[in-house]
């Protein structure tokens, strides 16, 4: 092997380019946590990154699926004949096709059925119908067209209230025993006999019904797949942007009884996930039959309407929900919501949680009493409602209870963040059980709270409402607290169709003294080449620069519940810096026997063991290293090299927390709300790489201007998707978020299980900001209008109805 | 699938505006000029237009894009690209500031580039910005058709229902025609859902004012009808009076009460009513004091 | 129908299909992966490149390339990602400025925002002094779910302010 020099930010010439930077390695990288640029940047900003799309094998055919025009119809008939003849078409398959591999339906991760292709009935606008593979993605698009389908249509139900309704149309007649639309009975959790006991004793009590509407993760690259069986050594290599590897993997296994060994997903680069990616869809089925069907590898790519109308969409949760006080202090909450899961209940969520983390709706209070109870139903839309940086479903909690601090702050009477402050769990009250079970570990909320005022300079705020509702101006503050719990979980409360959520990390450091880590976490842009580099780095004093981070293949990487929910550091993290702690340890094993003394005479100061009282006498990582691999006599019991591996069980979630206060304006003449001002003061522990995490914070804050003002996922009354372009569905661009960028702060209060002290942050920004935004719009109809409540998106034309006493929910 | 893309079709250039037109004939209807394209070719990857032949006349730039002065009026070519209206100081300066303000919330700056006033104007979409200053500006549109005769068509005419115009089969806009009016004052008005985004509702507004009095006004709305709404009444009522406040809340009534708004995705109708006034009124009130300066 | 596009100062010919998409061109028979697309309705930029006008001293500008048919390109240089370097790797301002200030996550966006901020930078008549407004507007036509914006305007900034002390690495793509 040619010499080369080692050290941070320097390679062989291969890389090197006229201006100092190397590919991939990053200037001025600490050994450790703390401001670092990205590792993986390299590849992207040169145009370089593999994303499913640019996947490219010889004889390569394309797949494209027609879909239903319709919500809810039965069919009865499909001629595929036309598209056959079509001279660059090799195959359709329809349901009929796939019922003889067994494929026509699939289990969902909620334990139910989805069809890969409709055969008896459409159930959803756009629901698949059939699969065509043709040479050329144009063609296949062309082929579509040439389909014939015979349908009778039928009612659709679009709205969740009506779905139980006696009248209503049966959706899901393919399930024996099915007579109504209820996807998931009843599931509650706190004390009902308590509960209703404060709300008898309260002096005050707000209610109101509100809906978190239908909306979507909507990542930059939408889903798709490349499948590659090859017939002859029955290997099934998988191309597949997706948020969990590995238990795609095992899914795949089960469903097209393949042996799960033979089965490889490569997630190369992913644009974007949000949850968008977690479900498995029947494109990727489709692909995979295809692949088998044809002989040859299949690539589906989805397009923009596909994603937005078919793919896994958040929220849809109708609440009704009572708050109340006494003596000044919030001390109750009620709630009953309807989940609205579309036509197949395919939300992603550990078995125990039908309503995923819900229960976690008592928020950052200190009540006396609470009752929440969910129940899902079907309807003839899209499947999913888990997704969007949702945490489980703590979005749709943080918003409900969130709004109802508001109402009830105004129905006391009293300044929301007074409210707020009265009620808080204090910080000398943690770790703390909620009425609904979770324990809170850690949190100081009171502090952070009062940050947000200060950078916010809430008081000056209020006064300049004051001053400009005199000039009939409207602007309103809205402020929300969030705590949620991320990181799932402990596998004696968790799992994922059966499996533990837990992750794994396989650490190797090798004769050179850098090292590999290979990852369960998936990331979608999260910066995990360069921040797991870091906890290794802290934990070993190696470079992060001379540390590869692996992940995405499963081939190469351990077995894992992949990224969402936060997961990554949590869990994902949590297994890096113990598996960096076992390898640590084994190299004071091999330091003993380099300088010649007891382990137990060693102490550690990044990068080196030395001699306690001696500490001239050391052997840095990289020696011990070259040791490892090449000592002769080892003794028995230790084994050379220096790697290890690890499985993390988490023993608890975490509780990230976050005090947001948001300003706007609204124009009094046609309801535009405009953004000027968003302060987000965030606690998630030790930060790992403050860079990142600002970066994420951004991002989640811009998703909850969009779920605010604009999102929105909607359906006429024959179930037509309403929102399926860029046309209808409407992302933020850089003119709706605050003109002179967003205001951070943080307070840090270290997670007391995690092995680093960090808590993840990946959502919390997405779910405080919705309902602060919300609160912020409310709260200048308020001071302007006495209007005390409208439902999220506030577009011009629904925050003018309000304005006039006409609020109603979107759909 | 991947992105959705056209259905076949044939692609030819064109040498020049005549050429375009003779090639228009001999295809016999079932052509489509492609200018920008911002407006074609999106309708194509729908399959919602499926022309079987588009003529390129992107090639024909120099000699159609072209802002000028000319006798009484300003002549505006039809490949000129709405980055060039936006920029033009000549068109500022004549009609100021309502090309500016429209152009500059119409569509993104990337479309700009590329999106050409005679597409946008051809395309004929009733919530196009563009549509509703060039009929409060009184302009008039040129048609060629084939041997080179011309016609000039008045924008009320041109525009004839949502994604219709007069234009005939063999026919191409050739040029947009703005007449020059002493004391001219314009503003453009616009809500929308998002940046970038059709207009909920626009107002155009165009004052000339002499002498302390409205001369002339012009007044339309975008988005509240089946094509740009032109509101005659209140350009009848401003014509001969002072320049004021309850004037010009007056006219946005009328706006308000001529427009015929449809509720859909953006808004219902009693709210687009609503704004179309509140945007006249402030789009008049602002075109008067430009006009005034 | 034989198309030749001039594509980072190489020119590519190949017999396609009139309707076929410039972006497809680029992607499928340029072979060049950086240039993406993400939506069906021209909305989102994240499939921009640049293109040059020979004939015109205009800086090269930004055009969605899903709204283009490759035919349309014949006769203009087109810059994608993969031509913002030198020959020699040396980065271009924005490219640098996009690393120097986090203004990527996933990375999908980042070729067509790249694009849009360089053209914001050669366009201006005194970079250094774009307001946030300025940038933000210039912008509006490139979605981005990751980053919330705040360090692409960042990034822009600190393009512009390394062109100013370096003068040499403006357009450096040819």
């Amino acid at each position: 092997m040619a010499t080369v020099e080692t050290g941070p930010g320097r390679h062989p010439g291969w890389f090197g380019y006229a201006n100092g930077d190397t590919f991939g390695q990053v200037k001025d990288a600490p050994i450790g946590f703390g401001h670092m640029k990205r590792k993986e940047d390299a590849r992207f900003i040169r145009g370089l990154g593999d994303y499913t799309d640019d996947v490219r094998l010889p004889g390569m055919l394309h797949g494209a699926i027609l879909r239903s025009p319709y919500a809810h119809a039965r069919i009865n008939s499909i001629d595929t004949s036309a598209a056959l003849a079509h001279p660059k078409v090799a195959a359709v398959v329809i349901a009929k096709d796939l019922e003889t591999l067994g494929l026509a339906w699939m289990p969902t991760i909620s334990y139910d059925t989805q069809a890969v292709l409709a055969g008896d009935k459409v159930r959803f606008h756009l629901q698949e119908v059939a699969f065509v593979i043709a040479l050329d993605a144009y063609s296949a698009q062309d082929a579509l067209q040439l389909i014939e389908v015979d349908y009778d249509v039928l009612p659709a139900i679009v709205n969740c209230r009506k779905a139980l309704d006696p009248d209503a149309p049966l959706i899901r007649d393919d399930k024996v025993g099915q007579t109504d639309n209820l996807a998931s009975p009843m599931w509650e959790a706190g004390d009902k006999a308590t509960c209703d006991r404060v709300f008898a004793e309260a002096d005050v009590v707000a209610k109101q019904t509100i809906l978190d509407p239908r909306s979507h993760p909507c990542p930059m690259e939408t889903c798709g797949m490349v499948a590659d069986m090859n017939p002859n050594t029955g290997q099934l290599n998988i191309f597949n942007a997706n948020q969990a590897p590995h238990a795609h993997r095992t899914v795949y296994a089960q469903v097209a009884g393949l042996p799960e060994q033979n089965i490889r997903i490569m997630c190369n680069d992913i644009g974007g996930g949000f949850g968008n990616k977690v479900p498995v869809y029947p494109g990727y089925v489709c692909a995979i039959a295809g692949s088998i069907v044809a002989g040859a590898p299949v690539k589906w790519m989805e397009d923009r309407s596909e994603n937005l109308a078919s793919t896994g969409f958040a929220r849809d949760y109708l609440m009704y929900s009572e708050m109340c006080s006494k003596n000044g202090k919030i001390t109750g909450l009620r709630v009953d919501t309807i989940a609205d899961h579309g036509a197949f209940d395919s939300t992603a969520q550990a078995t125990k949680f039908p309503a995923g983390f819900f229960h976690i709706v008592t928020g950052s209070y200190d009540l006396q009493g609470a009752h929440c109870q969910v129940k899902a139903v079907y309807t003839n839309k899209a499947p999913g409602g888990v997704a969007y940086r949702c945490s489980f479903r703590i979005t749709e909690a943080v918003y409900l209870v969130e709004r109802m601090v508001d109402q009830l702050a105004m129905e006391m009477k009293v300044d929301p963040i007074e409210l707020r402050m009265r009620s808080f769990i204090r910080a000398d009250q943690f770790p703390y059980e909620t009425a609904t079970g979770w324990v809170y570990d850690s949190g100081d909320y009171h502090k952070a709270m009062k940050l947000a005022m200060e950078i916010a300079d809430y008081d000056g705020l209020r006064k300049e409402q004051q001053e400009k509702l005199q000039r009939g101006e409207m602007m309103g503050i809205g402020v929300a607290f969030f705590t949620e719990g991320v990181g799932a979980g402990p596998r004696r409360h968790m799992d994922i169709l059966g499996l533990a959520m837990n992750d794994g990390a396989e650490l190797r450091v090798h004769p050179s003294g850098r090292a590999v880590v290979s990852l369960s976490a998936q990331t979608q842009g999260q910066g995990h080449e360069t921040t797991f580099a870091q906890i290794v780095a802290e934990e070993l004093g190696i470079s992060p620069n001379d540390i590869m981070v692996r992940h995405g293949d499963t081939d190469k990487t351990p077995y894992g519940l992949g990224t969402y929910g936060s997961r990554s550091t949590p869990v994902s993290g949590g297994a890096v810096a113990v598996v960096s702690r076992k390898v640590r340890d084994k190299a004071r094993q091999f330091a003993a026997l380099m300088l010649e003394t007891r382990a137990e005479d060693l102490a550690w100061e990044k990068g080196r063991w030395f001699v306690r009282g001696d500490p001239e006498r050391g052997a840095t990582i990289e020696s011990i290293a070259e040791y490892a691999y090449s000592a002769t006599n080892l003794p028995e019991g230790l084994e050379g090299g220096l790697d290890a591996n690890a499985v993390y069980d988490p023993p608890n979630l975490t509780y990230p927390f976050g005090a947001y206060i948001s300003v706007v304006d609204v124009d009094p003449g046609t309801g535009k709300v405009h953004m000027r001002r968003f302060i987000a003061v965030d606690d998630c522990g030790v930060r790992i790489n403050p860079m990142v995490v600002e970066g994420q914070i951004h991002g989640g804050l811009v998703e909850g201007i969009g779920q605010a003002l604009m999102e929105i996922i909607s359906f006429d009354d024959q179930g037509n998707c309403l929102n399926a372009s860029f046309m209808d569905y409407l992302l933020p661009t850089a003119l709706e978020c605050p003109e002179h960028g967003f205001e951070l702060g943080e307070t840090v209060t270290p997670c007391p299980h995690h092995p680093i002290g960090a808590k993840g942050v990946g959502e919390s920004p997405c779910v405080g900001s919705p309902p602060c935004i919300a609160n912020a719009v409310v709260d200048a109809l308020y001071h302007a209008k006495g209007i005390k409540h409208m439902d999220i998106p506030c577009f011009p034309a629904r925050v003018w109805a309000a304005m006039n006493g006409n609020a109603q929910p979107p759909q | 699938m991947a992105m959705q893309t056209p259905a076949p079709c044939e692609y030819s250039r064109a040498t020049s505006v005549d050429d375009a037109i003779a090639q228009l004939q001999a295809l016999g209807g079932n052509a489509r000029i492609l200018a920008g394209g911002y407006s074609l070719i999106p309708m194509m990857k729908l399959r919602l237009a499926n022309p079987g032949h588009v003529i390129d006349i992107n090639p024909l730039e120099r000699e159609l894009n072209y802002i000028r002065e000319e006798g009484d009026h300003i002549a505006i070519g039809p490949l000129t690209r709405h980055v060039n209206m936006l920029e033009s100081d000549l068109l500022d300066q004549h009609f100021p500031h309502i090309f500016r303000e429209a152009e500059a919330v119409l569509a993104d700056p990337v479309v700009r580039n590329r999106g050409s006033m005679g597409g946008s104007l051809c395309q004929s979409d009733p919530a196009e910005d563009l549509s509703g200053v060039v009929v409060a500006c009184k302009g008039q549109a040129v048609l060629r058709g084939p041997g080179g005769s011309e016609r000039v068509v008045e924008m009320d005419e041109f525009h004839i229902g949502p994604y219709m115009t007069c234009i005939q089969p063999t026919e191409m806009l050739v040029e947009v025609r703005i007449p020059k009016r002493r004391g001219f004052g314009g503003a453009h008005e616009k809500v929308e859902r998002r940046a970038g985004d059709f207009a909920i509702v626009a107002a155009s507004s165009a004052l000339a004012i002499e002498g302390g009095k409205i001369a002339w006004a012009g007044v339309a709305c975008s988005a509240v009808g089946p094509t740009t709404m032109h509101i005659e009444r209140a350009e009848k009522a401003l014509v001969g009076q002072a320049p004021s406040e309850q004037l010009f809340a007056q006219c946005g009534q009328m706006a308000a009460a001529d427009c015929s708004p449809n509720s859909d995705g953006r808004g219902p109708a009693d709210y687009k009513r609503h704004v179309a006034g509140v945007l006249t009124t402030r789009a008049l009130s602002r075109a008067a004091a430009t006009a005034l300066r | 129908m034989i198309v030749n596009i001039n594509i980072n100062g190489q020119m590519h010919s190949h017999d396609v299909e009139p309707r076929l998409l410039l972006v497809h061109y680029i992607r499928e028979y340029a072979e060049l992966h950086g240039t993406h697309w993400g939506c069906d309705t021209s909305n989102c930029g994240i499939c921009i490149v640049l293109m040059d006008d020979p004939n015109s001293d205009q800086p090269p500008y930004p055009v969605k390339s899903c709204t283009m048919l490759a035919a349309m390109a014949e006769g203009y240089e087109i810059v994608t990602v993969e031509g913002m370097a030198k020959p020699d790797g040396t980065l271009d301002p924005i490219q640098m400025g996009f690393h120097e200030m986090h203004a990527l996550q996933c990375g999908f966006c980042t070729p067509g925002m790249m694009s849009t901020g360089r053209w914001l930078i050669e366009r201006h008549p005194n970079p250094t002094q774009m307001t946030d407004h300025e940038i933000r507007d210039g912008i509006s036509g490139n979605l981005c779910r990751c980053t919330g914006y705040d360090n692409i305007v960042k990034a822009i900034r600190w393009a512009a302010a390394y062109i100013e002390e370096h003068p040499e690495s403006a357009r450096t793509a040819r």
